[in-house]
């Protein structure tokens, strides 16, 4: 760094730049300002997610009823478990991380190899998990019907389990409609995916089945949705239902408001795409520390300026988990 | 550039400390997440779950052991700590303040049946 400096020879006085009052080195203090906006931009986020729901505080989707799946238990009702286990593994690479930057000051390569290995390990386990989650909840599980103002309505049974809609339609074996595709048109448009079940399918088989009930987002006084009456069941669904919904996309959601995918998709995203990016910084200073690059500089503090920005990494998560999974 | 690597003592030992409180809190997290007790959901504080309020406050404290334990702010010098972390809460708390008043009363426009929403 030395070299792209003017020696003036008043380097140690106070107004020759001697004065060092956060005594701290130029890229970590840069790193930790970055650190500060960029948490700035995700309490935007989080905040905004809060605005969302204070607006429509009495009809959120419940989010244990949203996350509940966990690998290699299907069917099983598993809320936060999985997304516990996400954080155990981001808390844990953070672990080896500050390991590795320990170990550093100690100028001890080996280890300082072995601890990011494991840092990496674990942001990869975590980004995979992501990307598991986020499959089940644009998979969706029972599915739902909505209504012409886009309110989502569910099916349950009369002790208020959830009831899926292949379950509920009756299937109309004489329908003859394909979907539309670019290559059967003239002017080569096609159209969006068919629905699995048509509307009618789904009033069909609601009117046969005297013990399904309709479900609607609204809480009650205990925080659950309210179920509604046998008739009005049968009003709402053959009065406002327009459409059935699968899963979750940015514009449909069966769990509820699609303002909860669109902040899930978003938030996670931008936390997830964080992750991403920080194995491949923490990749990078790995093959530098393979290849000895901090040894011949005599100090590893590139390892804890990534460290930092992985910590905070974590630091992020520690809060989306709380409002998305817990509050 | 000049770091000496003399003064760093150590401390693996907290390390594992840290560790291992961030995991008992998240830990009682989840339980209190999924037994939910009665007398927590159904007591409300400042118009939210007392729940979520202790929540909150967890998270809160597990953010404090990530940033002064892991990011080391504990070792950094008072002018430096100041103005990342009190920049930061004083924004943050300002920004959820605005919106959080905001989406309620949202929230009570939509009540007051002025606009059909649910058909």
């Amino acid at each position: 760094m030395e070299t792209t400096v003017t020696k003036t020879g008043t380097e140690d006085q106070i107004w020759g730049g001697g004065n060092q009052p956060l005594k701290v080195s130029y890229g970590k203090m840069m790193m930790w300002f970055f650190i500060l906006s960029d948490a700035l931009t995700f309490s935007g986020f989080l905040a905004a997610y809060g605005f969302s729901r204070f607006k429509f505080i009495n009809s959120w989707p419940i989010a244990d009823e949203v996350f509940n799946h966990f690998p290699f238990l299907h069917g099983v009702d598993a809320p936060m478990y999985y997304v516990a286990l996400m954080t155990f593994i981001l808390i844990f690479s953070s672990v080896t991380m500050v390991l590795a930057v320990d170990a550093g000051h100690h100028m001890k390569q080996k280890k300082v190899i072995l601890y990011m290995f494991l840092t990496i390990i674990g942001g990869l386990i975590f980004v995979g998990s992501q990307a598991w989650e986020w499959k089940n909840f644009i998979k969706g599980e029972y599915g739902a019907v909505e209504t012409k103002a886009g309110q989502i309505l569910q099916f349950v049974d009369t002790e208020g389990h959830r009831v899926a809609l292949d379950e509920v339609a009756i299937v109309d074996t004489n329908k003859e409609r394909a979907q539309h595709e670019k290559k059967s048109g003239i002017w080569y448009e096609g159209e969006a995916t068919l629905p699995t079940y048509s509307i009618d399918e789904i009033r069909a088989g609601f009117a046969k089945n005297k013990d399904l009930l309709i479900r609607t987002q609204i809480l009650t006084e205990d925080g659950e949705k309210t179920v509604l009456s046998r008739e009005e069941s049968l009003r709402r669904l053959n009065a406002d239902a327009i459409g059935i919904v699968e899963g979750a996309n940015l514009v449909h959601n069966e769990y509820g408001t699609p303002l909860f995918a669109n902040f899930f998709f978003f938030i996670t995203g931008f936390h997830g795409f964080h992750v991403f990016s920080g194995v491949i910084i923490n990749i990078i200073i790995f093959i530098n520390v393979i290849l000895g690059t901090y040894e011949r500089r005599k100090n590893y503090e590139m390892v804890e300026k990534v460290g930092l920005y992985w910590h905070f990494v974590d630091l992020v998560w520690v809060f989306v988990f709380t409002f998305f999974y817990l509050v | 550039m000049a770091h000496d690597t003399a003064h760093h003592e150590s401390n693996i030992g907290r390390i594992w400390k840290v560790f291992f409180l961030l995991s008992v809190i998240t830990i009682v997290e989840v339980i209190l997440g999924i037994i939910k007790p009665a007398f927590l959901v159904e007591t409300t504080l400042i118009s939210m779950k007392l729940l979520n309020w202790i929540f909150i406050i967890l998270t809160i404290w597990k953010a404090y052991y990530i940033t002064w334990s892991f990011m080391h702010m504990e070792g950094e010098t008072k002018g430096l700590r100041r103005s990342v972390v009190w920049t930061g809460i004083f924004l943050i708390c300002y920004l959820i303040f605005i919106l959080l008043t905001e989406g309620d009363y949202i929230y009570e426009v939509f009540r007051g049946g002025y606009k059909a929403w649910d058909f």
